[in-house]
């Protein structure tokens, strides 16, 4: 165990992209626990120092794990499968064209509840993909195909922080 | 009648052992100090038993000045020099500062924060809550009769990276060991947290004197976690005194010229909020150079005149809900902190938000400081078995401006602190070899309506191509919430670092220089004063590296462990020391001889954490 040990590795989990989001709850804060810096307040600088850097790292690890679409895209990374999120943007047609049409709804909702039926299909969108990610990465174990739905993910993962702004206007 | 203290022989309790740790709610219109003593957390009262102390400094001509509740009685008569929430101004310039034109006080503009002209010179907002925290010190020292350890000191949750740093910059100015910033909030639920062991998601709904918070926090398994924080950093107790004095100069076609007249209107608006809580209708009474204003104030007009701000208080609720990605029927209990809680129109307005009644069977006006001291007495380690936790979050995102003037979100908000995050940046220009990074903490897509919080160079970048630079920028937030960027050039290796400081807080020049200028320095001599804080430090590190050594020793080979040994026999001598640097540079070699002590002892912390679980789950 150190620094450089992987978030699994970490928490002591197994590796794959099924969680219990309590078990990994309870893991975070017992590892907290032991590492806070509030923990060694009262023990000099050195053991500060050290505290910060781990208390740190258990953070930055869970936050990638407890969230779905991160913890698929770290698998499949570690697995040598690069997402490559910024240089390829290329996705299948079909799936650019129900992009686009969720952004025209967006844009012409006229108010809430034409959001909440938005918001409805886009979470439905998401549920198959997550679905599919979990069949590709824990039963299949084809990292390099679960790329596609990861990115798919991610597309909608932004298109979701627009839709939330989309309420906005109607408070 | 004190009770008299019994030991065993043998187990007479080090007076080091039992460290003095307080927690002070440092508020927009009143401060206190509260300590754990017998297990109990308590607010602690000054020679004429009162808790609270105004948050108003004056400046008197001749050097001289009044803290609390003296200069709150010169706030009529003498408003120019008598500063009173000066909590607003603190990390603020003035075009920050809403509605500075009604204020009463010739502020001095700066590119950083703000100053203040008073008989005494212009002073800034650092220094006039340093007389506040000080003042709170005292008290304090003369309670236990012995120095201070440490404190623990509450700001807004919604506080930004500048208002943190200022608000830490008081209370070093004052001569106060900071154990720990907290967010008031959370503070709150510690003091609830306890009393009530109630596990489950909480509101906490601050509405302070010139602040206005909400915090939804998730306690579990002792850990409170704070899911989402929001708020108005510019929205309190003195907007509804505002709101009630300008309709009531309305109504009676009156105006406020002078700056006593302004003073004046405020305390006649406050004195019939106050008493509106309690009746039905108020005599609103104030006597202006212009006119003498007697005017009945009805308790729903009162309500009416206020209702908007009350609606944005719950607007913020909702949004930190949502940030929370929570709902109102998630909500298991609404803790009311903050006096202007007590308006029965605020707490109508939050129960039907919420649903339910509000908690507030803690005096809204301490539940802060006492939560404070049950964390200080924490950190100080006096409750060696204690099992609280506190996992705070950034109030606010942090990024980098990059091209045309758009921000790119580096730390987002509500991440759990301490944390590092990184963003690789390159250049631009083909043999491009310097880089400056513009610093920026807020919510919005524009730089522009973004807070600045420091601008500085990476220099020295070897010439390259355009874009074959990779400079990575880390952000690192530490406990306190407080931000440390360094950005370094992956290629070469060129390396900048920065404490966020330069454009809002204080150069460490600057409060080396307030320290020489202020009170500390009459009281005692400078160099005396560093002689006993490098003795209190040596002992502070000498009595962690004994308990270290106690618990995991075990860990060490003789050779280290003849090391520490040899380090700390050194430095065990340094009360018969009189050279301050020296002590130092002692403290210093023992704190490097523990360095890979404390690295193993957290592996060891590390692996029990992961075996106790794997041992319940078998």
């Amino acid at each position: 165990m150190n620094l450089q040990s992987n978030d699994f590795e970490l928490f002591g989990l197994t590796q794959q992209f099924a969680q219990d989001r309590a078990a990994l709850d309870a893991r975070w804060k017992a590892l907290q626990r032991e590492a806070h810096p509030d923990k060694f307040a009262a023990q000099g600088a050195a053991a500060q120092r050290v505290a910060m850097q781990w208390s740190v790292r258990i953070n930055e690890a869970y936050q990638r794990l407890k969230d779905p679409l991160r913890r698929a895209a770290y698998l499949c990374e570690l697995s040598g499968a690069l997402i490559n999120a910024h240089s390829n943007t290329a996705m299948p047609a079909a799936f650019l064209m129900q992009q686009m049409e969720w952004r025209e709804l967006l844009d012409e909702a006229q108010s809430v509840s034409d959001l909440e039926a938005l918001t409805a299909r886009v979470d439905a969108t998401r549920a198959d993909l997550m679905q599919e990610c979990a069949q590709l990465l824990d039963l299949q174990q084809d990292f390099t195909a679960a790329v596609q739905p990861v990115r798919a993910l991610m597309f909608i993962d932004k298109f979701s922080h627009d839709l939330e702004h989309g309420f906005d206007k109607f408070e | 009648m004190a009770l008299l203290q019994i030991s065993e022989p043998g187990q007479t309790p080090n007076p080091h052992e039992r460290r003095i740790a307080v927690g002070i709610d440092l508020g927009t219109t009143h401060s206190l100090v509260a300590a754990v003593r017998n297990g109990v957390a308590e607010c602690l009262p000054d020679g004429e038993g009162r808790v609270i102390l105004p948050s108003v400094v004056r400046y008197v001509a001749g050097g001289g000045r009044q803290i609390g509740h003296e200069a709150l009685q010169a706030l009529a008569s003498d408003p120019e020099n008598t500063i009173a929430s000066v909590k607003r101004f603190m990390g603020r310039s003035l075009a920050d500062v809403v509605g500075a034109e009604k204020l009463p006080y010739r502020f001095a503009e700066h590119d950083g924060m703000l100053g203040i002209h008073t008989v005494a010179g212009e002073k800034s907002p650092v220094e006039v809550s340093a007389e506040i925290l000080a003042t709170l010190r005292y008290l304090a020292e003369d309670t236990f009769n012995a120095d201070i350890y440490g404190a623990v000191i509450t700001v807004p949750a919604y506080f930004d990276d500048a208002q943190r740093q200022a608000t830490k910059d008081a209370a070093q100015l004052a001569g106060l060991n900071v154990l720990r910033l907290i967010n008031e909030p959370t503070a709150a639920a510690i003091a609830y947290g306890l009393d009530n062991a109630s596990e489950g998601v909480y509101a906490i709904y601050d509405l302070g004197g010139g602040t206005f918070d909400i915090s939804i926090l998730r306690l579990t398994q002792g850990v409170f976690e704070v899911v989402a924080t929001g708020g108005d950093s510019a929205l309190g107790g003195d907007d509804y005194d505002h709101a009630l004095a300008d309709w009531v100069l309305a109504q009676t076609g009156t105006q406020a010229v002078t700056a006593s007249d302004k003073a004046a209107l405020k305390l006649a608006a406050r004195a019939c909020k106050e008493a509106l809580s309690a009746t039905k209708n108020v005599a609103f009474h104030a006597d202006l150079t212009g006119a003498n204003i007697r005017f009945n104030v009805e308790q729903g007009q009162f309500h009416a005149v206020t209702e908007p701000l009350t609606a944005r208080t719950l607007v913020a609720a909702r949004k930190a809900l949502r940030d929370a990605r929570l709902s109102v029927k998630d909500v298991q209990g609404v803790v009311m902190v903050g006096g202007s809680t007590r308006m029965p129109q605020v707490q109508a307005a939050v129960a039907q938000f919420f649903g339910r009644a509000p908690l507030n069977n803690l005096n809204p006006d301490e539940v802060v400081a006492l939560g404070a001291s049950i964390q200080a007495n924490q950190l100080a380690g006096n409750n060696s078995s204690g099992d609280l936790l506190l996992l705070d979050v950034i109030p606010l995102s942090l990024g980098v401006e990059t091209m045309g003037g758009l921000v790119e979100r580096i730390v987002p908000r509500n991440q759990t602190i301490p944390t590092a995050m990184a963003q690789d940046f390159t250049t631009y220009k083909d043999g491009q070899t310097a880089l400056a990074l513009h610093v920026v903490q807020g919510e919005r897509d524009m730089v522009a309506d973004c807070r600045s919080l420091a601008r500085f160079e990476l220099r020295g970048i070897p010439p390259m191509a355009a874009g074959a630079a990779r400079i990575r920028v880390t952000f690192t937030v530490d406990a306190d919430g407080l931000l440390n960027v360094s950005a370094r050039e992956q290629v070469s290796g060129v390396q900048a670092d920065i404490d966020v400081k330069p454009s809002y807080g204080l150069g460490d020049d600057q409060i080396a220089q307030m320290l020489k200028d202020s009170f500390t320095t009459a009281e005692q001599d400078m160099r005396s004063r560093a002689l006993v804080e490098s003795r209190v430090d040596a002992d502070r590190l000498l009595l962690a590296t004994q308990s270290a050594l106690t618990a995991d020793g075990d860990l060490l080979q003789p050779v280290e462990r003849a090391e520490i040994d040899a380090a700390m026999a050194a430095l065990a001598k340094a009360p018969t020391m009189d050279d301050a640097a020296a002590i130092e540079a002692l403290s210093k070699s023992l704190a490097q001889a523990t360095e890979a002590f404390a690295a193993q002892r957290m592996n060891r912390g590390i692996a029990h954490a992961l075996a106790g679980k794997n041992i319940e789950s078998i």
